[in-house]
């Protein structure tokens, strides 16, 4: 197992490689000038300086080993300082800038991870913990009445886009009902009891939108994964020995049942933070998909670069944990 | 082997008689498979037959009769420029519709091919595993996002607006989903290479490529066939995000997607242009998907019995 995590280990180190080589020469090849936006009346020998300073007049691979020596070295070095104070040489290293704002990339993201982590991250949670039991109850009572509802539930959750079910929510909750605010507001502090209604309300929206859909996904797979245990002659062994129900569904079944969904669960936290790109449109969350989007339009390349990359590391980690937590979990599967 | 599917398919209905008869019984005992068919082509009829009764064209403007509700003339009211939003949601489906079949068939071609091809040559086989596991990493969404940014303004000089647009996003889309058919039909030629009447068929001298297209590949069509029902299905649905994210089709040559984009702005005043575009996205998806359920079922060796 241990070296089977090795193995995988290293083999992420020229995947992430490979993906952040194409993702630079997508953003270099693109024919759009980063430039094209300013005014024409710039003569070109400005033109040529400004190009100069933003390090876009080096060759592709002068710039794509300076990145990653920014995101690999700088970078950590710099959070190491900030956090331990531990200066290992020049405290004033370059660090990857925003083409608009001129602030470090990471400083950015900083600032837009809780607003993503607070209503996507709670989404998936509520997602992870209402499917577990509606999957349990639709697979023990296959085509009850349900089990009927539960999985047409969970299909069209699971088919109906984010965009459309927050446009609906929206429509009915916020501009007929007036319960619930349509836009989020990140400038609010929770600072007394009112503070803290207004943020749950204004969190309602978003986070129901993508529990449902989460919910459906997740309880799709408990359900199909029960139904495979359910049949099993050890669930047939257990019975026949007089075990209670009970115990027989919560301990014998469901733990087996939960081991592929635990790795379809680890394979979908990497989309708490792509995913959400849509919900966080709608709903005008400023968090890291809005910041995307943004940069996006703004031909902001470096944060574009960098936040795609990262959402890219997210993956491969999440790959790798879902699959060694596979291993540890499933004594049947061993991987030498 | 281009001309892969083409020849599969005229190696198809040797057999096809009983196999699609079989498929076809046991599909119709699927109730969800059943309505979602029926769904599904009515939809497709309405979209593309639709426009020769209801005549009106949806980019004329009639400033006069904005912001209306439903009406005899226009069944789904109209929009801020008076726009006929059902000839619009029509329009709109067609183009929705065929960037969902063309971008399946782009990404069923491709995985097909790198399936066939890794799970019948062993040498080739870890290399383009390889290759499945890099664009499986890749963070999709994002990505699209960025390269129709990227190639949109040369795409639509180069071949017009629509066609600029529909032919970059249709690649696009279907080069990034062609993995999870790539892994299915990997596995399906493992299991089927070493069957005896594929070696009896390479021992009596047939050529590989011939081996591949009339043995192979028809064993491993089902398989095929519940991949490209769910790929028209995350298709249109990736298409419909990328308009409503304002990076797909321009407002006059509307999707599905992009008029719920435009219709977003206008909420308050007529919130139908919002809803019918998306009820048309989610109708498909859902009766797609639920056909894609009923050939699973259909296929499924252990629901033979019930």
């Amino acid at each position: 197992m241990f070296t089977y995590t090795i193995r995988r280990l290293l083999f992420a180190i020229p995947t992430l490689l490979a993906i952040s080589f194409i993702i630079f020469a997508l953003l270099a090849m693109a024919p759009n000038n980063p430039l094209g936006e300013l005014p024409l009346t710039i003569p070109p020998e400005v033109r040529e300086e400004m190009r100069a300073a933003l390090g876009i007049d080096q060759p592709l691979y002068i710039q794509f080993v300076k990145w990653l020596y920014q995101f690999f070295v700088n970078e950590p070095l710099n959070i190491l300082q900030q956090v331990t104070g531990i200066a290992i040489g020049d405290p004033h290293r370059l660090r990857i800038l925003s083409w608009t704002t001129r602030s470090p990339v990471v400083d950015l993201i900083v600032q837009r991870m809780p607003q993503t982590l607070w209503v996507v991250g709670l989404a998936y949670l509520f997602g992870v913990l209402l499917a577990i039991p509606i999957g349990v109850i639709s697979a023990y009572k296959q085509y009850s009445l349900f089990d009927q509802i539960g999985t047409f539930i969970a299909m069209v959750g699971y088919s109906v886009p984010t965009f459309f079910t927050g446009v609906l929510l929206i429509v009915i909750f916020s501009s007929t009902l007036h319960w619930f605010p349509s836009v989020y507001d990140t400038n609010l502090k929770v600072v007394d009891w009112a503070s803290f209604v207004a943020q749950v309300k204004q969190m309602v929206l978003p986070v129901t939108v993508l529990t449902l859909y989460n919910t459906s996904q997740i309880s799709r797979f408990v359900r199909a994964s029960m139904l495979d245990n359910l049949h099993q002659d050890y669930v047939r062994t257990a019975r026949a020995k007089g075990v209670k129900e009970k115990t027989v569904l919560l301990v014998h079944v469901l733990r087996n049942s939960l081991i592929p969904v635990v790795t379809v669960i680890a394979l979908g936290v990497p989309t708490i933070f792509s995913g959400a790109i849509i919900t966080e449109q709608i709903f005008r969350v400023n968090g890291l998909g809005q910041l995307l989007i943004t940069a996006i339009q703004a031909g902001d390349l470096p944060l574009v670069q960098t936040l795609t990359f990262i959402f890219a590391v997210l993956i491969v980690l999440f790959n790798l944990i879902a699959d060694v937590l596979y291993g540890i979990l499933d004594p049947r599967i061993r991987y030498d | 082997m281009t001309d892969a599917p083409t020849l599969a398919a005229a190696a198809a209905p040797a057999r096809s008689q009983s196999f699609g008869a079989q498929l076809w019984g046991q599909f119709r005992r699927h109730t969800g498979g059943l309505v979602g068919l029926v769904v599904f082509v009515f939809i497709v009829l309405a979209v593309y037959i639709g426009p020769l009764i209801h005549t009106v064209d949806p980019n004329k403007l009639n400033i006069r009769d904005k912001n209306q509700g439903p009406s005899w003339v226009h069944p789904f009211g109209t929009d801020n420029l008076g726009h006929d939003l059902f000839a619009q949601v029509l329009a709109g489906g067609q183009i929705s519709l065929a960037v969902g079949m063309v971008a399946m068939l782009i990404a069923l071609f491709v995985g097909t091919l790198v399936g066939v091809l890794s799970g019948y040559f062993k040498r080739i086989d870890g290399p383009l595993m390889r290759l499945t596991d890099l664009f499986l990493a890749l963070p999709i969404l994002p990505l699209l996002l960025v390269i129709t940014m990227l190639f949109r303004d040369t795409l639509r000089s180069a071949f017009g607006p629509q066609t600029g647009i529909f032919i970059l996003i249709v690649f696009v889309i279907g080069i990034t989903s062609w993995m999870h058919t790539a892994r299915i039909v990997r596995s399906d030629v493992l299991s089927v290479k070493n069957q005896e009447f594929v070696l009896a068929a390479k021992s009596s001298g047939m050529r590989e490529y011939r081996v591949i297209l009339r043995h192979i590949l028809p064993n491993v069509l089902s398989s095929v066939m519940v991949s490209a029902t769910l790929g028209i299905a995350s298709a249109i649905i990736t298409e419909s995000a990328l308009s409503f994210l304002g990076l797909g089709f321009p407002s006059d040559f509307p999707t599905w997607g992009r008029l719920l984009y435009d219709g977003v702005n206008f909420l308050q005043i007529t919130p139908a242009r919002a809803i019918w575009p998306g009820l048309a996205i989610s109708l498909t998806v859902l009766s797609v998907n639920y056909i894609g359920d009923g050939i699973r079922d259909a296929l499924d060796p252990r629901s033979m019995k019930r």
